[in-house]
């Protein structure tokens, strides 16, 4: 190759690089990272909210929000992140990285999944406790692992469970999955008799995959989905008009669609340094019926 | 221009280098940053690195014992659909780790084309020790197979000729004569193997998945302490880089002894 050409094909080389960037500047693409939890529900939210802003353009990353934070947190770009508890956002936010307020938009409830036809014949929550049954569940860290384990401690509390039932729950654990959605496949799949997901996990699609077994509200745990926009976005306004969507009538009514809880009426403002508990904690004296979270003040329980 | 030229060549060569090994240089530069290895206890560094070393060696093993007459099959027979052969043991180098779990588990997984067969006698894979140790296989198996095949190949068939002019003969000649020559490249392609084995990922979150002592090995510690306890996702890879070098190292001294 002469010397011409290279310089000449290493200038059409940085230009191929370079002018997409440019271009992506000006189209308004908007970086979401979301839990794997939201994933229908934000692809439906992200159809209309284009219909109704043809210039907007959404890409997504879909993962464990405890992933999409540690990502955020060291540096990844992004214009919202939608995460499915409070602690994973906090930690964005203490790392700078999240403009206030940040708003809950959409909660959600745990529910145990078996494959359609229940292998292990499983119907009450106790029977998770039954040696030799294969258990999945996310791993720690991970917001309905989190959840989860909030309940189970609420369960040992509870005399018809008794103090071992967390314990002898986790001795059937098969798996560590990293977010909620390997949990369904696996399950979905048949490899696993049961896994504890989220109500909305329960798709459409998977009816004829996958049996439900609903857990009674007094000892489930109501998950709070908050979503932030990023510092520092190059597209303010669309961030917040997409943020304002999934909290109007319109979005909350997808949020339902996909078998989600609505919103609270709560916006709350993270500090640096907040009043926020770690739900891995063993509930004692705060268990989620005592002591209102600020979280969920004005939610039904 | 001509310096321009000369110029070329190192800076394109310098800007690859630097990407092989900025990474290397950015996690061993945060876990002294950050003493990495002190996060490492309590965080279940030690069970993984004793599940990967125990599956390893393993699968090493096992990939001695099936891949040498495998090898040596393709090295010194022909036969019909030799090349659709050898494509399909070249194929797990380069098909995408997700893919192979996701194979495994329906073929062999409980509701997988033989996982009744397997359940009938008493044998259920997924989530298993034993799962990651074919996991591995599957990936690994094809470098040490790929390797022992061309080993074998070079040796010179004069002598392997003269051996059986004296009288030697099948298992015989293939113990005292064939084996002890190619040993060097059948090693060095172990060695490699072995570290493909190291870093199984893939194949593993999905036909294994991932549980402390059981099935989380080192890359899949990895992968999920990263958002926990970063210090020592850090210092398990920097023992991954580490153990994966001197295997790589020791593979290349077996090769070039060799001639």
């Amino acid at each position: 190759m002469k010397p011409r050409h290279a310089i000449v094909l290493s200038i059409v080389v940085l230009q191929l690089v370079l002018v997409p960037v440019a271009a992506a500047q000006e189209s308004q693409t908007l970086t979401i990272f979301a839990a794997a939890s939201l994933t229908d529900v934000f692809q439906e939210m992200a159809d209309r909210f284009v219909e109704l802003n043809p210039a907007a353009d959404i890409i997504f990353n879909f993962a464990g929000s405890s992933t999409l934070a540690t990502q955020l947190i060291e540096g990844a770009n992004a214009d919202v992140f939608a995460s499915a508890n409070l602690k994973q956002i906090q930690a964005v936010v203490d790392a700078g990285r999240i403009i206030q307020p940040v708003s809950i938009f959409a909660r959600n409830r745990l529910v145990v999944i078996t494959p359609i036809d229940n292998p292990s014949s499983l119907s009450t929550l106790s029977d998770l406790a039954r040696p030799g049954v294969k258990l999945i569940l996310a791993a720690p860290g991970v917001p309905v692992r989190d959840y989860t384990d909030t309940m189970l401690q609420t369960l040992a509390l509870d005399a018809d469970y008794g103090s071992a039932y967390p314990e002898a729950v986790l001795l059937n654990l098969a798996s560590e999955e990293d977010n909620v959605r390997q949990v369904v496949a696996k399950v979905a799949l048949g490899e696993a008799d049961a896994g504890i997901v989220y109500q909305s996990d329960v798709t459409p699609d998977l009816n004829d995959l996958i049996q439900t077994i609903t857990i009674p509200d007094e000892v489930n745990v109501l998950a709070a989905y908050p979503i932030g926009i990023i510092e520092n976005t190059p597209n303010p306004s669309f961030a917040k008009a997409f943020v304002d969507y999934a909290l109007s009538e319109d979005g909350q009514a997808i949020l339902m669609k996909w078998n989600f809880i609505g919103k609270c009426p709560a916006s709350l403002n993270l500090s640096l340094t907040p009043p926020i508990q770690s739900t891995t904690q063993p509930a004692s004296t705060s268990a989620p019926t005592g002591e209102p979270d600020p979280a969920f003040a004005g939610c039904p329980a | 221009m001509n310096r321009i030229r000369r110029l070329l060549i190192p800076i394109a060569a310098g800007c690859l280098f630097l990407l092989f090994i900025l990474p290397l240089f950015a996690l061993t530069l945060r876990s002294l940053q950050t003493r990495a290895w002190e996060a490492s206890s309590g965080s279940g560094v030690p069970e993984a690195l004793i599940l990967s070393l125990l599956t390893t060696s393993t699968s090493a093993l096992l990939v001695l014992l099936t891949g040498t007459p495998l090898a040596y099959l393709l090295a010194r027979h022909h036969f019909r659909f030799k090349q659709l052969v050898t494509v399909l043991v070249e194929l797990p180098i380069v098909l995408p780790p997700a893919v192979a779990g996701l194979g495994l588990l329906i073929a062999f997984g409980r509701r997988g084309l033989f996982g009744p067969a397997l359940e009938n006698v008493g044998i259920s894979l997924p989530f298993t020790t034993a799962a990651v140790i074919i996991a591995q296989i599957f990936v690994a198996a094809p470098f040490y197979v790929r390797a022992a095949q061309v080993g074998f190949q070079q040796l010179d068939m004069d002598i392997e000729d003269a051996a059986r002019v004296d009288g030697a003969g099948g298992w015989t000649l293939f113990r005292l004569i064939t084996l002890p020559l190619a040993r060097r490249s059948l090693a060095a392609g172990l060695a490699v193997s072995w570290t493909r084995a190291l870093g199984e990922f893939g194949a593993t979150i999905l036909f294994a998945g991932s549980l402390q002592g059981r099935t989380q090995t080192m890359p899949l510690l990895v992968y999920n302490v990263l958002e926990r306890n970063i210090n020592a996702a850090i210092w398990t890879g920097l023992l991954l880089v580490a153990m994966a070098s001197l295997a790589l190292f020791l593979a290349r001294h077996l090769g070039k002894s060799e001639k």
